[in-house]
């Protein structure tokens, strides 16, 4: 297994009363209770921490996108992957990923990780993805041509990185009369690819198709495991097996000497993080047409789920995050990967309001305790689910 | 009245479906998001002195959304084919809600066809200052709620529209409304450019107490389409064809009857 240190950015100085008020750190939010001063130390504290990370022998660097909330303060993850590009060592480094049909011309995200892939000399993982429901409402996009929007959008980046320009491309949303992007990818075609999703099953579909190594974002642990599966069957139906490698699988872990220590450290940036920072509003998560009617139903009835506050060990039991003590973490993640298939761990370090210093403890307890007991580990069968 | 069934017929190639019944001159009506709704009280009112011709709009009612369809001019046009297709003559446009915008785009682009135009709690301008309820970000219930002046008649609107059998529908219609009107939201730009080319008899009527669009876009709509004649109904929200039906009847059929023209 691969583990990235995976960073949302947070803005964890958030008026957690006032999102309460609100029902939502998304879009209706206010970004006066932004403070510039707090803001600059967080980004430069995450940063610290990712290359931290790489120092600790993580695999990966992953940063993502989102936009106008305090839930992540990345709405331009090239500036930071940039930051970080001169100071990695080791580490391969993803941007998971760009919103394609957030950005109002593709070509700008060619340039940008076409860039970041000649900077890292290949160890570049290109993230795409459709952006959350709530960034619609912000992003001035209409969801009703959300997955039209993407899929051109691919397009367009990919021939841009493999046909030699100039050429001229003319689609529905986008068009140019000479696309001719420099630099070209650093890699041979272009940069991996990851598109993470969480768990439509046309993203899915489109994924296997095209081979992209599919991340599953924050879910129960038997859900991922589903998906997984229904990614390995669209790859048989492609005509290949999916590779471990191509399931990555977003999670949290904290890692403390025992696991009533590591409860009681996690509990109230995890409740934060769960209940405050992620939107629970289904109207604001699934603007029309950004889902099908099926989802759309689903998300409907999930409903009094979303409006009632999960803890700490609702969200532990449910294997959406990992916390315990070092042999409790290494059993559940092992336990996890056979169950589930995948070979790539997006794994944060930091989420909602936990402050540095715990979050440092946190990756050098991963690093010892965790990281060398899966270098290489492949998903086992599991013998007593024997079918 | 019988109310009728829908009938689907086919418009250069889109199917759509038309619920038709009454006798006169025909009396084209633009629903909003209720375009996929059966027939209701006001319509048969109507239909005493109209042929009355409801559409449920294209891409509606789960069928694939057009090829064709980006915005509001591409409704407008494709009801000017469909009034073509038809053979009608001497067409009373009427358009409530969504269907005013449709019906008010139709009067700019041509009127051969068309004898006068009715629009009703319609968006498609913008006021700076006015902000009406964002029905993007409310719960269907909260919609409907939003609607109306008053609460019992919401209460017994919600139970009418929000029934299992039709989830499906108001999903997938959800998308077509969000393809016209997302961006920018509820109104387009150039609407309000060319407004003066409406040169037919015009009839604004209003919910006074409309909280979605507010009654200032009645003014509005009065202001850019020239000798338009402006009715507001008291206590009253955004759909006063169901929640007072007798005085919106009343201010239709009075403007519909003096402006009898040759069919």
């Amino acid at each position: 297994m691969k583990i990235f240190n995976f960073h949302l950015m947070p803005y964890a100085h958030a008026n957690l009363d006032e999102i309460r008020r609100q029902g939502t750190s998304w879009v209706t939010y206010s970004n006066s209770f932004y403070d510039p001063k707090k803001g600059a130390d967080l980004y430069h504290e995450y940063l610290d921490q990712l290359e931290f990370a790489d120092e600790l022998g993580f695999d990966g660097i992953a940063v993502n996108e989102h936009h106008q909330t305090a839930y992540g303060m990345m709405p331009v993850p090239g500036v930071l992957a940039g930051a970080l590009a001169r100071r990695l060592k080791n580490a391969d480094l993803a941007v998971l990923g760009r919103a394609l049909p957030l950005v109002n011309n593709p070509l700008v995200i060619a340039e940008e990780f076409a860039m970041l892939d000649n900077l890292m000399r290949g160890k570049f993982i290109a993230g795409f993805v459709r952006g959350i429901g709530a960034e619609y409402h912000v992003m001035g996009i209409n969801p009703a041509e959300s997955h039209a929007r993407f899929h051109e959008a691919h397009d367009l980046i990919i021939k841009a990185w493999t046909q030699p320009g100039p050429f001229e491309f003319n689609g529905k949303f986008y068009k140019f009369k000479h696309v001719n992007p420099w630099p070209r990818p650093y890699s041979e075609p272009y940069p991996r690819i990851f598109t993470p999703s969480s768990g439509s099953l046309d993203t899915i579909r489109w994924s296997a198709q095209h081979r992209y190594t599919y991340c599953q974002t924050l879910a129960p642990i038997a859900a991922v495991a589903q998906t997984f599966k229904l990614y390995r069957e669209e790859a048989d139906k492609a005509g290949y097996q999916a590779a471990p490698e191509q399931l990555a699988w977003s999670n949290a872990i904290y890692v403390a000497e025992t696991d009533e220590k590591a409860l009681r450290d996690v509990r109230p940036h995890l409740e934060a993080y769960a209940n405050d920072f992620l939107s629970r509003n289904p109207v604001m998560m699934s603007p029309p047409g950004y889902s099908s009617v099926a989802s759309v139903k689903r998300v409907r009835a999930m409903k009094q789920f979303m409006s009632q506050r999960q803890s700490a060990e609702d969200i532990i039991a449910k294997g959406v995050v990992i916390v315990g003590s070092p042999n409790t973490v290494r059993e559940k993640l092992a336990a996890y990967q056979d169950l589930a298939g995948f070979g790539i761990s997006l794994t944060k370090t930091q989420f909602g309001t936990m402050p540095h210093k715990m979050v440092q403890e946190n990756q050098i307890a991963i690093a010892k305790e965790v990281l060398p007991y899966f270098k290489n580990r492949l998903p086992q069968p599991i013998k007593a689910a024997a079918e | 009245m019988a109310h009728p069934e829908y009938k689907t017929m086919d418009v250069r190639g889109t199917p759509v479906r038309v619920m038709r019944a009454g006798k006169g001159a025909p009396l084209l009506l633009l629903r909003g998001d209720d375009a996929s709704e059966g027939w209701r009280d006001y319509m048969s009112t109507l239909a005493q002195s109209y042929d009355v011709i409801a559409p449920e709009h294209p891409g509606f009612g789960g069928a694939a959304k057009p090829e064709w369809l980006d915005g509001v001019p591409d409704m407008a046009n494709f009801y000017l084919d469909m009034i073509d297709a038809m053979g009608l003559q001497g067409v009373r446009l009427v358009g409530l809600g969504l269907g005013g915008w449709i019906a008010a785009d139709m009067a700019i682009r041509a009127k051969g066809r068309i004898a006068n135009l009715t629009i009703a709690d319609a968006p498609g301008l913008k006021i700076d200052g006015v902000e009406g309820v964002d029905l993007f970000l409310v719960t269907e219930e909260q919609g409907i709620k939003d609607r109306f002046a008053d609460a019992a008649r919401a209460e017994a609107e919600a139970v009418y529209k929000l029934t299992p059998e039709s989830e499906d529908t108001r999903i997938a219609n959800q998308m077509v409304i969000a393809q016209l009107a997302w961006s920018p939201r509820w109104h387009d730009p150039a609407l309000r450019r060319w407004c003066h080319r409406i040169d037919l008899p015009t009839l604004i009527v209003w919910g006074a107490k409309d909280a979605i669009v507010p009654v200032a876009h009645a003014h509005e709509w009065g202001k850019l389409i020239k000798g338009a004649r402006v009715e507001i109904i008291g206590d009253c929200g955004h759909t006063p064809y169901i929640e007072k039906p007798e005085a919106f009847i009343a201010a239709v059929s009075k403007f519909l009857a003096e402006e009898r023209v040759e069919a």
